[in-house]
């Protein structure tokens, strides 16, 4: 029994983390006014690139940087349209993500039945045999514990950097960063294609260690979840790991359920996830005056320069 | 050194707003060409399967109106929901629903019910439509929740409740264990324009849907408001209209649209509830409503093309030996392209001299 | 002789629909304080955008102690020396002082910055904490933010943009004080600014432009108020026709009106007491943020929470109707924006008409409501014609308009439908003066026909000019009114720090 909730642990962390990888990218993005909602398809494009990259190469590094590369590659697009030529974001985001699930099924086909190479054991020396908490913790892929280490980074650049601050300052009234000096476009830019190359990271592992597998959509709302994460943290990185895994103990929760025999249609449970993001968001931002003092304030709205 | 930039214009091009979404199309057509070259096929063929074939004959159009008209009603209604800057993209999940309410009034019909049977059937289609709407509309009006996500998560959740209905309560007992309702009765089935195609009266419903769309944005107060609503909130609210009954109106009636358009389908192509159902009509429904400019008329074209999309995709799988994904990957581009030329209806593009001003 | 600080030769900048600066020339010495004069759309702010390196001249030369530069952008105009202090405060809300210092400045630490902020502030008597939050403080006190985030670059050159507007007399002469400091030490300052008094009163040299071009070039402290006014707009200012007021019964009452703030960043509204007459035109005085958005929110509608019998018009308690009620009864109200919020840019101006009127609609109350839209045309076209709009005509859509003829063509929608109340908002901001006369004369015709007017504004001249009696408004407390034969600027500039109760001292929001 013990061990069965270690290993829900074990699991939640591993789903949590693909949530957020996936949801500091999309932090980084709206701190600094951009909002993607793009997440999903990128996700996708990333998943089947970093899938195909290790079928051909066998190495998990090569998967990780085509998945990178290609949530990057997409962001750029969208942050062109979005920064350069004004597009709306929300409709160009969407774009993107219904571009992503096309080409991404497209690009699929010959990999759905691929299979890649046997995962090695990634448990830590000594620490993965403490009971109980060895399971539940110390038997992850490294990129689980990479994720915390980027949260605390990115709270550290955030709040304690300048960089941090400029960046921060773009999301907060580009025309004041504009007239200050900054170049707001090209510092949207970099935070996009950041958002995206962390999308993508998060796509990438999805396919190569999470499932590890590809199937069509498998991506499956996760990308809509990371958007929602963000709000849910009231954009403070810290929140978001927290909640990321809330969502990643949901997500498990339905597999947990089901083997400690509670009586529910599977489909009930599959709609978990789904629902819970529902309600938490209307718990979160049913204070509209909370969620207007924590969000960047030019958060989605389009900024023309010298004008 | 000359160099491109882009100049504000002080009125959008009336121009450009006609020629941008034919500049789109171009633009995927270039890019569909050197995909098929990319993959080895004949780029001609190519274009034939999307843009000829499915114009050569009669039974042909038919098709495309059947597949054009959901995507038009539930265009149509998203136009209304996004002109009032209300983001529903969770048609899919309202055309879901939609099919379900009318697949559990067609259920009940049986042989000896009459043909008014149909009826209450798209009526079903419809308020489960507006229940499903509704329910973000509820959400973000009470609890000020996103309806971006909200009403995208309730696609999934329509989903789990479509594969409930179909595994569960609604399984077709001599089905052989598929997942699937029983083929409804012929009596359910929403009747025939001509004899020999399928197009069915819902083009009838979809081009009614068209005219007072249309009537609804640039004669009437009420669809006045709707708009100003999306295009400038302090105005809105200095004129005195409602945000509520905006936000409201436009959920229910994409709502209502999808949820008949899905009723429509399960009722007449279709036939009987199935996991397969949800064929991505609500999503594709976005980019018809972009391409068409979020105009009535506009629309109809805009469905007529993506449906071409939709059937050529089919054909490229079955004659070129092309995945049907294919079609999502033209959708994706074309509203992509799209937004990009866009850019020409309020920017016109200068090549400047520079050097001066030293 | 001296090197000038600053050089301009023949500054030209274009937009593709207007010269803002044509063959600009100017010359401002070591410690000169040099005005720039010039009504609403000369071209000032574009020129000092050029200086700034926001924008880029077409044409002409920028000259730095004698030396030719090329200015990109505003990091490089700091890096040699100029400084500027910002209309339109470019302030981010939600950070502290020192960190919008910090993003001010070149590469140091958070603690430097600290210490040389509190350091410059006792220099210069501008108190001010650097740990708060910037939405916290008063529009005063975020312009003495602009102004040591300014004087940290240590500038030969300080450009200071309309600075007073957002000041209340008395705090004018304190940052007058640090501007003669300034420049004292040796640093040129150039001052932009429409008000004559205060250029003839601070500057030693004034340059002054007309549609983009230089028309003059005096000191100010030799010339009249009617001189440089010659030189500024071609003309003497245009005179307005005042006649006697008489004002009928009471209009408008708002009785013990206390409002919570909505937004995070308002103002509380607490206890209003005011009352406009029909016949007469009410003014409100105050320095922006003080609560006048909050009150017109409410005045108008837009806000409904007003406590149940707050406000009436007449016998009617109006306090829970929205705007569409409200005009139906009479109350017509101009807002201070206009773009987005009293017409909506990219629709037309006929289109526009319908979000006050109702005239071109059948069965208006009807959910419906048929919009005619040939009725709707020619509603607008003569509105352009009654007041001399210059549009392409009712299909033009509205942002195409320029500032001075928009507000003209809004408060003709408004003056049009007779209102028994009339309440506007800053109905000159940013508006040539032309356009301005035009405006007010219209609304002092509109109070003679015997409609109750109540104005908000920031200009005091505005409000001396136009107002029978005044309010003012402070930290979200409304004045008693006030005869205007009996209010100088002494007073009112007192009262607009919260000071008209001399027995609570303290309550005085610093400006």
């Amino acid at each position: 029994m013990m061990d069965s909730y270690a290993l829900l642990i074990a699991a939640t962390l591993n789903a949590g983390t693909v949530l957020a990888i996936a949801s500091l990218g999309l932090l980084i993005n709206e701190k600094a006014g951009i909002v993607n909602l793009g997440a999903e398809g990128m996700m996708l494009c990333a998943a089947i690139a970093g899938f195909a990259a290790v079928v051909h190469t066998g190495s998990d590094t090569m998967g990780f940087l085509a998945g990178i590369a290609a949530g990057a590659f997409m962001a750029a697009i969208f942050g062109g349209l979005v920064i350069w030529l004004n597009t709306n974001q929300y409709a160009t985001g969407l774009a993107l993500t219904l571009f992503g699930s096309g080409f991404s099924a497209f690009a699929g086909i010959a990999y759905v039945q691929a299979q890649i190479p046997e995962r090695p054991n990634f448990a830590l020396p000594y620490l993965s045999d403490i009971p109980l908490v060895g399971p539940a913790l110390f038997r992850q892929h490294p990129l689980v514990y990479l994720t915390v280490a980027f949260a605390l980074v990115l709270i550290w650049f955030l709040y304690r950097t300048r960089s941090g601050l400029i960046l921060r300052s773009v999301g907060e009234s580009p025309e004041s960063a504009h007239a200050l000096g900054y170049a707001v476009r090209w510092i949207r830019m970099g935070a996009v294609v950041m958002g995206g190359a962390l999308c993508g990271l998060a796509g990438a592992y999805l396919s190569i260690i999470y499932t590890p597998l590809w199937v069509e959509g498998m991506v499956a709302g996760k990308g809509w979840i990371a958007l929602a994460l963000t709000t849910f943290a009231t954009w403070r990185p810290a929140r978001v790991l927290l909640g990321a895994y809330l969502f990643g103990g949901v997500t498990m929760l339905q597999f947990h359920l089901q083997g400690v025999g509670v009586e529910l249609p599977s489909q009930v449970l599959s709609m978990l996830p789904y629902l819970a993001t529902i309600f938490v968001l209307a718990l979160i931002s049913r204070n509209p005056r909370w969620i207007r003092i924590n969000i960047p304030a030019a958060m989605g709205k389009p900024f023309h320069p010298g004008s | 050194m000359p160099k491109l930039k882009l100049e504000a214009r002080s009125q959008p091009s009336q121009m450009w707003s006609y020629a941008s979404p034919l500049l789109a199309l171009a633009c995927t057509v270039a890019i569909g060409v050197l995909l098929f070259a990319l993959l080895g096929k004949d780029p001609v063929k190519g274009l034939q399967v999307f843009f000829w074939e499915p114009v050569k004959t009669g039974y042909a159009v038919g098709e495309l109106v059947v597949k054009a008209t959901p995507l038009l009603l539930i265009a149509l209604g998203l136009a209304v929901s996004f002109r009032s800057n209300v983001w529903n993209i969770g048609a899919e999940g309202q055309y879901i629903l939609g099919a379900i309410g009318a697949s559990g009034v067609a259920l009940m019909a049986n042989p000896a019910t009459g043909s008014w049977i149909v009826v209450p059937v798209l009526l079903a289609g419809v308020l489960a439509g507006l229940f499903w709407a509704g329910l973000t509309a509820f959400l973000r009006d009470r609890f000020n929740a996103n309806e971006i996500l909200v009403s995208l998560m309730l696609v999934y959740v329509a989903v789990q409740v479509l594969n409930f209905m179909v595994f569960g309560p609604w399984k077709d007992p001599h089905g052989y264990n598929f997942p699937q309702t029983k083929t409804f009765e012929v009596v359910t089935r929403i009747p025939r324009l001509f004899a020999g195609s399928r197009v069915s009266i819902g083009i009838i419903f979809a081009l009614v849907g068209v005219v007072l769309v249309w009537v609804f944005f640039f004669r009437t107060r009420s669809g006045f408001a709707q708009q100003v609503g999306g295009l400038a909130p302090a105005a809105s609210r200095y004129a005195g209209f409602s945000s509520r009954r905006a936000l409201w109106t436009a959920l229910l009636i994409s709502g209502g649209l999808a949820g008949l358009a899905g009723a429509l389908e399960v009722a007449g192509p279709i036939g009987q509830l199935t996991p397969y159902v949800p064929a991505g009509y609500g999503f594709a429904a976005i980019i018809v409503a972009y391409v068409g400019r979020l105009h009535p008329v506009g629309m109809v074209f805009s469905a007529l093309l993506m449906s071409m999309f939709y059937i050529g995709g089919e054909l490229a799988q079955s004659r070129l030996g092309l995945p049907k994904s294919l079609t999502g990957v033209f959708q994706g581009l074309l509203l992509f392209s799209l937004l990009a030329c866009d850019m020409l209806v309020n920017y016109r593009l200068r090549w400047i001299a520079l050097g001066v001003g030293k | 002789m001296t090197t000038p600080r600053l050089e301009l030769k023949g500054i030209t900048k274009a937009f593709p629909d207007v010269v803002a600066n044509s063959d600009v020339s100017l010359t401002v010495m070591p410690g000169e304080t040099h005005a720039v004069l010039g009504e609403n759309g000369a071209g000032k702010s574009t020129l000092m955008k050029v200086i700034y390196g926001s924008l880029m001249p077409d044409a002409g030369q920028i000259l730095l102690n004698g030396q030719v530069m090329r200015i990109r952008n505003p990091k490089e105009a700091r890096a040699n020396g100029i400084g500027m202090v910002f209309q339109h405060f470019n302030l981010f809300d939600t950070m502290t002082v020192a960190e919008n210092v910090w993003l001010g400045l070149a590469r140091t630490s958070l603690e430097q910055v600290t210490a040389s902020i509190v350091a410059k502030a006792t220099e210069y008597g501008l108190d001010i904490d650097p740990r708060r939050a910037v939405h916290t403080l008063s529009v005063g006190e975020r312009q003495r933010v602009e102004i040591i985030r300014a004087l940290l670059t240590r500038p030969e050159l300080l450009i200071l943009d309309e600075p007073t507007s957002v000041l209340t007399p008395q705090a004018v002469e304190k940052l007058f004080l640090v501007l003669r400091k300034l420049a004292s030490e040796g640093c040129s300052i150039l001052y932009i600014s429409h008000k004559l008094h205060e250029i003839r009163e601070l500057c030693t040299a004034c340059t002054v432009l007309r549609a983009g071009k230089v028309t003059g070039v005096c000191n100010p402290k030799e010339e009249s108020n009617a001189s440089l006014s010659r030189m500024m707009i071609g003309a003497e200012p245009p005179l307005l026709e005042h006649h006697e007021c008489q004002a009928g019964s009471t209009t408008m009452v708002v009785r013990n009106l206390s409002l919570e703030r909505d937004d995070q960043f308002g103002v509380d509204l607490q206890e209003i007491n005011l009352s406009v007459c029909a016949g007469e035109i009410v003014g409100i005085a105050g320095v922006s943020g003080n609560g006048q958005k909050e009150l017109l929110y409410a005045l108008s509608g837009e806000d409904t929470r007003s406590p149940h019998g707050s406000i009436r018009i007449g016998e009617v308690d109006v306090s829970a109707l929205d705007p569409g009620e409200r005009r139906r009864m009479g109350l017509h109200f101009v807002p201070e924006e206009r773009l987005g919020r009293g017409a909506v840019p990219t629709l037309s101006l006929a289109q526009n008409l319908l979000l006050t009127r109702t005239e071109s609609i059948s069965i208006p109350r009807c959910a419906g409501g048929w919009i005619r839209v040939k009725a709707l045309a020619n509603h607008a076209e003569r509105l352009i014609d009654r007041f001399h709009i210059k549009a392409g005509g009712p299909n033009s859509v509205a942002r195409s308009l320029s500032g001075g003829n928009l507000q003209k063509y809004i408060v003709a929608r408004e003056i049009d439908a007779n209102p028994k109340l009339l309440i506007v908002s800053q109905p000159t901001w940013g508006v040539d003066v032309g356009a301005a006369a035009q405006i007010r004369g219209e609304i002092l015709r509109l109070r003679d026909e015997g409609c109750a007017v109540l104005v908000v504004s920031e200009e005091l001249d505005e409000l001396f000019e136009v107002c029978d009696r005044m309010y003012v408004i402070a930290r979200g407390k409304l004045s008693p009114s006030i005869p205007i034969a009996e209010a100088t600027v002494e007073k009112i500039g007192e009262w607009m720090s919260g000071l008209w109760d001399r027995s609570v001292p303290g309550e005085a929001r610093h400006a």
